[in-house]
């Protein structure tokens, strides 16, 4: 059973990294008062997703997969995941930038950028 | 003409980015450019989800394939009963939002501030057109986050600096859903190799019993219920409708949870199929009770609110659990009940909130208590709150009856007893949310000095709150109409693809 257990670590390493980072990163989120570590940790929570789905892409020995004269075979590794991430890292950035345009303006109001001092800020009349 | 039909499905999406464009690049040379074509894009697409509904009901599902490459390789559209039903709500809701945007978006939008909320406002709506016709999973994702995105940015455009703590918390949770719809993709990717929605339909029966699709089911399942607020997951929701601008809250409360609730249900019974949820992985039940305490919770907490605005917004939690419901029902007469109240609340929570705008438009005040005698100042508009509140409680024969007497038909066909209950309990505690508003509007002292002088709300926000109030009331009595559309749309959702 540990044997077992053992192995599925060892082989399958790549996704418990992914686990491993996304938890990292749902941990900043939550626990971090600093509003910009916060969205550190959003980017981190992200950034596993995409090396989930380029790891799963992957295949062993697979190359490039660019188109080959006729005749010529080669093995590919799929290209689609690497393209679907190429979109969430837009979506990624994008969301970043519309956070962060938004920590500078709550700084601008209130001069914090703290969780708990924020809410102390707001509960002031 | 039917070469031009042909390429409506795509154009509904062209045009609405071109029109985003526009605005902003009109919006340069002057600002008064940009509502107009707002205005005009949004019309534009209303129609053309017109005709396409029509196409659709004679001529069945159109398929319309991008670039012209097929789904295994390319990504496609797809209109059937169900999805062009639900582009034609939002998008009416949409332009009533944008006429009633006319004079109510000055009320928080500060004039140099006009063009680039009317890009993102016409960004969300494309978002909303792709979410709603697209036919391939990772395709839907993209456009859940232009939605998001869009959305996140006018929440947080309101004049008060609260909304942009609301904004960021809306960002924050709604990135996390998005981080897990996005990891559900990837598992059903793994488990059968595709995207296209019609293809994992067919694809993953085989695998049904495999972890890999368990886990994405629960990771879309939890990404979506916090996209539409589903009830413990909705701790974002009430900041958010009730400090963003006025015309912000209608565009969300009526367009975006409608088209996210349709997401999930697309996901569940077009991607997954009911044989799924009620023998492979039994989550109706879970579904059905996590349903009932979102119904009975959101209206309680609808009860204790002061605020108008912050009321409505619990009382959107209640409803959402309303659509929930049918989901956990899962029978044809529930579904039906379900989908004709994605319509109902979208109409009368629309009129609701467009009210809640108006009066601050016209006195400034937002506390509910403070409302007395208000009726005498305003009469059509607390006749339309008081006509599309009875719709909310559930007082025939509005729509807001019709849907929720379809899902008690539904739950007692189900043998659900209790659940029907919960309906009932759920609309009493909608009779004293609502009434008290009312009581107080109609019955309340008039204080001549405290409100400010004035007549009615202007004619371009009356207008659309008007044909609102008539519509709770006139697809109440009418009833077949949407039925006719909805009957083949569940069956469709319940016999799979």
């Amino acid at each position: 059973m540990t044997e077992e257990l053992f192995a599925l670590l060892l082989t399958r390493y790549n996704y418990w990294m992914a686990i491993i980072l996304m938890l990292i990163g749902l941990y900043a989120l939550i626990a971090k008062q600093n509003l910009i570590k916060k969205i550190i940790g959003l980017n981190i929570f992200q950034t596993a997703i995409f090396l989930f789905y380029i790891s799963f892409a992957d295949v062993a020995g697979g190359t490039a997969p660019i188109y080959l004269p006729e005749g010529t075979g080669a093995l590919y590794v799929n290209p689609v995941p690497h393209v679907l991430m190429l979109t969430a890292i837009v979506v990624g950035v994008s969301t970043t930038a519309v956070a962060l345009s938004l920590i500078a303006r709550i700084y601008q109001e209130y001069q914090v950028m703290d969780e708990d001092e924020l809410l102390e800020v707001m509960r002031r009349p | 003409m039917n070469a031009v039909i042909a390429q409506l499905p795509v154009l509904l999406i062209v045009v609405s980015i071109v029109g985003a464009l526009l605005i902003l690049l009109a919006g340069k040379v002057n600002r008064n450019f940009s509502y107009p074509i707002t205005l005009a894009t949004i019309s534009f697409q209303f129609a053309a989800s017109l005709i396409l509904l029509s196409a659709v009901m004679t001529g069945g599902t159109i398929h319309y394939y991008l670039g012209g490459w097929p789904p295994p390789m390319g990504i496609e559209l797809v209109l059937d009963a169900f999805n062009s039903f639900v582009l034609v709500v939002i998008l009416a809701m949409a332009l009533l939002t944008a006429v009633w945007a006319r004079e109510g978006a000055a009320l928080d939008i500060p004039p140099e501030k006009t063009v680039p909320f009317f890009v993102v406002f016409q960004l969300l709506v494309t978002g909303l057109c792709g979410m709603t016709i697209t036919g391939d999973i990772f395709n839907l994702y993209v456009f859940v986050e232009i939605t998001s995105i869009a959305a996140y940015v006018l929440v947080a455009s309101g004049r008060g600096a609260r909304s942009l703590i609301a904004g960021f918390n809306y960002l924050v949770l709604g990135s996390i859903a998005a981080g897990f719809i996005v990891l559900g993709i990837g598992y059903l990717y793994v488990a059968t190799g595709t995207l296209n929605m019609g293809e994992l339909a067919a694809m993953l029966p085989a695998s049904y019993g495999l972890a890999t699709v368990h886990a994405a089911f629960l990771f879309l399942m939890i990404g979506f219920s916090i996209k539409v607020a589903f009830f413990p997951l909705h701790l974002w929701l009430p900041d958010a409708y009730t400090e963003s601008p006025s015309v912000v809250t209608i565009l969300i409360a009526t367009t975006t949870s409608k088209v996210t609730a349709y997401a999930m249900i697309r996901v569940i019974f077009s991607v997954f199929t009911p044989q799924y949820i009620t023998e492979s992985f039994p989550v109706t039940e879970v579904i059905l009770i996590i349903a009932a305490i979102a119904i009975i919770a959101g209206a309680v907490l609808a009860i204790a609110q002061d605020n108008l605005k912050r009321m409505l917004a619990y009382s959107s939690i209640s409803q959402m659990g309303y659509i929930m419901f049918a989901i956990g029902i899962a029978n044809q007469i529930a579904l039906e009940g379900g989908l004709l109240h994605i319509m109902a609340h979208a109409v009368m929570k629309g009129c609701l909130f467009m009210v809640a705008g108006m009066i601050i438009y016209r006195t400034g005040i937002s506390g509910i208590h403070q409302m007395s005698g208000l009726s005498r100042k305003m009469p059509l508009t607390c006749a339309a709150f008081a006509l599309a509140g009875a719709s909310m409680i559930g007082i025939p024969p509005t729509i807001g009856f019709m849907s929720k007497y379809y899902l008690v038909l539904g739950a007692v066909e189900a043998g659900q007893y209790l659940a029907a209950a919960v309906l009932l309990i759920g609309s009493l505690l909608a009779a004293v949310y609502i009434w008290r508003v009312i009581e107080i509007m109609y019955f309340g002292d008039h204080h001549e000095g405290g409100l400010h002088s004035g007549p009615e709300a202007p004619l371009s926000m009356l207008v659309p709150v008007l044909i609102l109030a008539a519509s709770c009331l006139l697809l109440g009595l009418f009833v077949d109409i949407p039925l006719e559309i909805i009957g083949p749309a569940v069956t469709l959702l319940l016999g799979g693809s």
